[in-house]
């Protein structure tokens, strides 16, 4: 008998009877809060100073700067990616990279177009290879690691340079030698650090072995840099 | 009516299933794998030729042919299709370059390693290697060697880099699109048996550049009988995987054709062997020959400086 009742019973009816007592206070809002735009707030960047605008890139490289000298296992890299740091180090490099116009003649090193064209070539071509094996990083973000990543290696330029304005002998060979090993070393694992999440993990040595080739052919310019020294006019020409 | 109630779908088992209830039941499996093909094939021939098991006939290639098919579905102009030609993993590329490395009479490293999966991964990054490597170890042996020279300034040669690029990858590619051609050519008049597609010969020429990285390191090392033996055992073993691989495409069409096609594979390999040795490390004994003179021309001078006073 009961069983019938129940089942003619509409549902939720015992909810009436439930009394809401008076001590509660049911109160408030129920409008949804809408941001309004406000006029003074938010003003487009076309109207701020361009000192403004400089500082704002320049530190957002800086911070990425410190993201490659301190490499841990961070997405900062690869969120908000630029290529303005790329740019930066890679004419840098260039720069001091290249041979002097008075080496014309003999087969020196190389030139400003082709330490650039190397190194963008080179991340073009390391960066196409990680997507053709089936990596899950976008070509600018690629790019972008990539690029940030010869800041040691800039670095140690910078050294090699300063290094040999002082001697030329066995001893500055050897300073530049460890140098240019720790900052190769240092690049690669730092590109490895931001690179590899990214890659299907049977493939990863067929991702980071390009990497690996790229920084050492840069270490090797480094390493082989021969200023154009005035002390060459003095031994006997042929 | 009450038949087609009685009319049940009955699922069978498994092969393992009922083979576990009925061990002496004779089995067919539709789908061989490679190794139970060859054993039958082998018990019913009086002589197996190793080759022809290896070339698996014609049934097998067709199969390739149509896995190779089913895979590079995609049209060349996509993305994806470049993705399948690089579908290999690192172990896969470890045993394609140990492959290379080592011939086993018999085993072609078409059918054995690459098995209707080329990759481009492997000749693309071997050429790169093998460029930097050469032009790196050629710079440090000419440094070696002329150090100590007082007409000597040591410049990084940059520019043998762009050559020795041009050169080594004209050989992996053009070569294989000659050889390409001059096998589809050949297999229009004469039926063979064996039929390369471009990439797969490209793979093949690819991986047997690799032998020539740790040679070209050994090359530093100044001393001449020790370039030679080197180069002349790396000519061997890679050329030796050529061969076995290109052999049973030639072997059908006429003797002369075939011998001439074999070794104008070989002789071009050595070519590019020997022009790089050549062109990018001075031979040792020039390092010699700018010091030896120079006391004699300094003791001319010495002695018609004091027969002048």
């Amino acid at each position: 008998m009961a069983e019938v009742d129940e089942s003619t019973k509409p549902l939720f009816a015992g909810l009436s009877d439930v009394s809401i007592s008076e001590d509660i206070p049911v109160e408030g809002e129920i409008s949804v809060p809408v941001d309004s735009p406000t006029q003074d707030d938010e003003y487009s960047t076309l109207d701020e100073p361009v000192k403004e605008t400089i500082l704002r890139d320049l530190k957002a490289v800086g911070k990425k700067f410190v993201h490659v000298l301190y490499p841990k296992k961070s997405t900062a890299l690869l969120r908000d990616w630029d290529l303005w740091g790329p740019l930066l180090l890679c004419v840098t490099l260039a720069l001091m990279l290249q041979r002097s116009s008075t080496d014309s003649k003999e087969d020196g090193g190389p030139q400003f177009a082709e330490v650039f064209v190397l190194i963008w070539f080179g991340s073009v071509v390391i960066t196409l290879n990680s997507k053709l094996l089936g990596g899950t990083i976008s070509f600018f973000q690629s790019l972008c690691v990539l690029g940030y990543c010869i800041l040691p290696l800039t670095v140690a330029m910078i050294i090699c340079r300063l290094v040999l304005l002082g001697s030329e002998g066995i001893v500055s060979f050897i300073i530049r030698f460890i140098v240019v090993i720790v900052s190769f070393g240092w690049s690669t694992f730092a590109s490895t650090a931001f690179l590899a999440d990214s890659q299907p993990p049977n493939r990863k040595a067929l991702v980071v072995y390009p990497i690996f080739l790229f920084y050492f052919v840069i270490s090797w310019m480094i390493l082989t840099f021969a200023p154009s020294s005035s002390s060459s006019t003095k031994t006997v020409g042929h | 009516m009450a038949a087609v109630d009685d009319l049940q779908f009955q699922e069978f088992d498994d092969a393992e299933n009922l083979l576990a209830v009925n061990r002496d039941a004779t089995t067919i499996s539709i789908g061989d794998s490679h190794e139970n093909s060859k054993k039958q094939r082998k018990s019913f021939r009086n002589v197996p030729k190793d080759e022809d098991d290896d070339l698996l006939g014609n049934e097998e290639s067709d199969k390739t042919e149509l896995l190779a098919g089913q895979r590079k579905s995609a049209p060349f102009w996509t993305f994806e299709y470049y993705q399948t030609l690089f579908d290999v993993d690192t172990y896969q590329v470890l045993d394609r370059i140990k492959g290379s490395v080592l011939p086993i009479p018999g085993k072609n490293f078409v059918r054995l390693y690459i098995r209707s999966n080329p990759d481009l991964y492997g000749p693309f990054w071997i050429c790169a290697t093998l460029v930097f490597a050469i032009a790196i170890s050629g710079n440090i042996s000419n440094f070696i060697l002329h150090v100590g020279g007082p007409t000597y300034h040591y410049v990084p040669e940059f520019r043998k880099v762009t050559i020795a690029a041009t050169a080594i990858y004209c050989y992996a590619w053009l070569v294989p699109l000659a050889l390409w051609g001059f096998l589809m050519w050949r297999n229009s008049k004469v039926m063979n048996i064996v039929c390369y597609s471009f990439l797969e010969i490209v793979c093949v020429y690819g991986y047997s550049l690799f032998i020539y990285i740790p040679t070209a390191v050994l090359w530093i090392i100044p001393l001449e009988w020790l370039r030679w033996v080197s180069v002349v055992c790396a000519m061997c073993l890679s050329g030796s995987v050529l061969v076995l691989t290109f052999w049973p495409a030639v072997r059908d069409d006429q003797r002369r054709i075939a011998i001439a096609t074999v070794s104008a594979i070989v002789i071009l390999h050595a070519l590019l062997a020997i022009g790089c040795k050549t062109y990018f490390f001075d031979l040792p004994e020039a390092g010699n020959q700018i010091q030896s003179p120079l006391p004699s021309t300094s003791n001319v001078t010495i002695k018609t400086a004091s027969q002048k006073t």
